[in-house]
């Protein structure tokens, strides 16, 4: 009992932002608000709220790998697009029937998780960092997007699936979660957000847990001084390697989401500036925390939505001017520094009372 | 067909992609063997002297002047770029990568909103020969030729001229030099406009040869950073190496399965030897001197 009390203990600690009855207050306000969302709205503003969801899952992961883990990873979208194609090849195989979708994007999250021990094990164990591993990471993930735009021909099928080339693939069926007597479709609006706000719920606050666990100690031990870390006796390349495959699985599921929700995936979502996107939504958010990227990511998918209503050409040049600002200006992200000044505020505040 | 045209035709296509990982890598090469510092927006600097030169070539230049003009105008906007905004972030490597990435956007994206979705090419100069069956362009062994002279001039920059010292007493011990009188930070400007010229040149010798589109910074990224992450922090003991193995990887997958096994092979190549070499050529070529 007690280990179970303790292990929700980890909910809070020194690698995650917010504490204490006023921040676990104001997160069950947000859940609620986020569970009666869809009451009092469309179907079609729904849906969009879960295109916004989708994109967090990877936000996240490099948030898991850059900010906690200091290693910086350009090709989050790699393992995005083979998660959304595995999940499209299996289930365009296989069908949706006995719940077979979710298998597929277990399976999907597996496969990129798969890629990432493989491409992981050559980078930690060769220790490849620092700007290094940014590059491999983009070239691969840039390799993956040219192989994927020529596969046009006819010849380029995996089992009765056809992968399309450039136009990438389309027409997978949505999730389906079997049913005694209907199984529930789980269309891109309220049936896929409430499942997809459940997973970041239970993701959001397992990573919670998992950095202020003894492993996320090390590993943010690891971004600060790897060989203090290693001095200390810990193998880093392992830690590396599993925070790595651990952030793969999270774009992943993010693929898998993105396939879900749109019913297609195209090459170019592995391309230069699909990878640009999640690092500017981190990078913006504050890359060192799990609730600032989360916020960050939201509130920056939303301002480049509504700019590209105006132009999205200008709404791109937009985000450039953006990334160059916060790094030259609150290298820490804008949404940390709120959440950091908030905090004092709330310290200061508390005294004059006290 | 006899063998002296076979090898003939593997020299060639080994040449052509020696000129293309050289010419595309040296300019990041020099920005990071010398600055740490990874340049992320080097393909637009190489977009920029493309379109630089066809903009000068359809004003009536001749060519080599238009690659000049090309290789100049990136040599300023990479001063421009290195006071704004590289010049601040020399200890945060990894952030420089990230501002230059956005910088790569802003490029990319204010170049299409600009000149449009494409912009007309110049033709290919010289022609071709033939040998055997097969007909050649002679322009790609201009290529080759300029990869030769453009490692050539490097060596001799960084070698024989005062710059050349300077700059190599900067990189060694920084503060070293600069108690010493050095002025680092014009040194690391020059440094960051020469790697963004050499990108010019590298847009301006490509710009005949391809479409010119925003997005054309693309095709010379990847292998540009594969050279230098194989060939490490030297230019002359780590690119020119690598360019050479790295153009057989590629010319003989090419041949052998297509361009798409081509750039793979590379891809294989780089997982391979950061594996076995972690510090590239150059890393292993120095830790056996010492």
């Amino acid at each position: 009992m007690t280990g179970f009390v303790s292990f929700f203990r980890r909910l809070e600690g020194p690698q995650t932002v917010g504490r204490g009855r006023a921040f676990w207050s104001l997160f069950a306000v947000v859940l609620l608000v986020a569970l009666a969302y869809p009451l009092f709205s469309d179907g079609y503003t729904v849906g969009n709220t879960v295109y916004f969801f989708v994109w967090v899952f990877i936000a996240l992961s490099l948030c898991l790998i850059w900010g906690y883990g200091g290693s910086l990873s350009f090709g989050q979208t790699a393992f995005f697009g083979i998660g959304g194609y595995a999940y499209g090849v299996l289930t365009l195989n296989f069908g949706s029937a006995y719940g077979f979708t979710l298998v597929a994007l277990v399976v999907a999250v597996a496969i990129a998780a798969l890629f990432a021990v493989l491409l992981g094990y050559f980078m930690f164990f060769g220790r490849i960092a620092g700007v290094f591993l940014g590059i491999v990471t983009l070239a691969v993930t840039l390799m993956l997007e040219r192989f994927m735009a020529q596969t046009a021909g006819p010849e380029w099928h995996i089992g009765s699936a056809r992968l399309n080339g450039f136009n990438g693939m389309s027409a997978m069926p949505p999730l389906t979660i079997p049913w005694p007597g209907e199984p529930i479709v789980l269309s891109a609006d309220i049936g896929l957000y409430y499942f997809v706000l459940g997973l970041l719920v239970v993701v959001y606050l397992a990573l919670r847990i998992l950095m202020n666990s003894s492993f996320g100690n090390v590993i943010v031990a690891i971004r600060e001084n790897p060989e203090r870390a290693e001095m200390l006796g810990y193998d880093i390349r392992k830690y590396q390697l599993i925070t790595f495959v651990i952030g793969a699985a999270l774009a992943g599921i993010s693929g898998v989401l993105y396939t879900v929700w749109g019913q297609y995936i195209t090459p170019s979502s592995m391309g230069m500036t699909a990878a640009a996107l999640p690092l500017i939504w981190v990078a913006v958010g504050g890359r060192s925390d799990l609730t600032s990227t989360v916020v960050g990511t939201l509130v920056v998918l939303a301002a480049f939505q509504a700019l590209t209503i105006y132009g999205s050409q200008y709404a791109l040049v937009f985000m450039g001017v953006l990334l160059v600002l916060t790094v030259l200006i609150a290298p820490n992200g804008l949404v940390l520094g709120l959440m950091h000044w908030l905090g004092r505020l709330a310290v200061r505040f508390k005294q004059r009372a006290g | 067909m006899d063998i002296a045209t076979h090898v003939f035709s593997a020299l060639y296509q080994f040449g052509d992609a020696f000129a293309f990982l050289v010419l595309s890598a040296c300019g990041l090469a020099v920005i990071f063997g010398m600055m740490g510092v990874i340049n992320l927006a080097h393909g637009e600097f190489i977009m920029c002297g493309a379109y630089v030169t066809a903009a000068t070539v359809h004003a009536g230049l001749p060519l080599p002047l238009g690659i000049l003009a090309g290789t100049i105008v990136s040599a300023l906007v990479g001063v421009l770029v290195e006071l704004a905004v590289i010049r601040h972030l020399y200890d945060r490597p990894l952030d420089t990568i990230v501002a230059t990435w956005g910088l790569s956007l802003i490029a990319t994206q204010g170049t299409l909103i600009m000149v449009g979705s494409t912009m007309a090419g110049v033709g290919t100069p010289f022609g071709s020969f033939q040998v055997g069956d097969y007909s050649y362009s002679i322009y790609r062994i201009v290529l080759f030729c300029s990869a030769l002279g453009v490692l050539a001039a490097l060596y001799a920059l960084f070698n024989w001229t005062r710059f050349g010292v300077l700059a190599r007493a900067t990189i060694q011990v920084p503060h070293m030099a600069a108690a010493l009188g050095v002025d680092t930070r014009l040194i690391y400007s020059l440094t960051f406009a020469c790697g963004a010229g050499l990108a010019g040149l590298a847009g301006g010798l490509y710009a005949p040869t391809m479409t010119l589109v925003p997005t054309m910074g693309a095709t010379f990224i990847m292998e540009a950073f594969v050279t230098v992450v194989i060939g490490g922090a030297d230019v002359f003991l780590g690119t020119a190496p690598a360019g050479g193995l790295l153009a057989i990887v590629k010319s003989g997958m090419t041949s052998w399965q297509g361009q798409l096994f081509g750039q793979i092979g590379l891809l294989v190549a780089v997982i391979i030897v950061v594996r076995v070499l972690p510090k590239g050529i150059s890393g292993f070529v120095l830790r056996e001197r010492t």
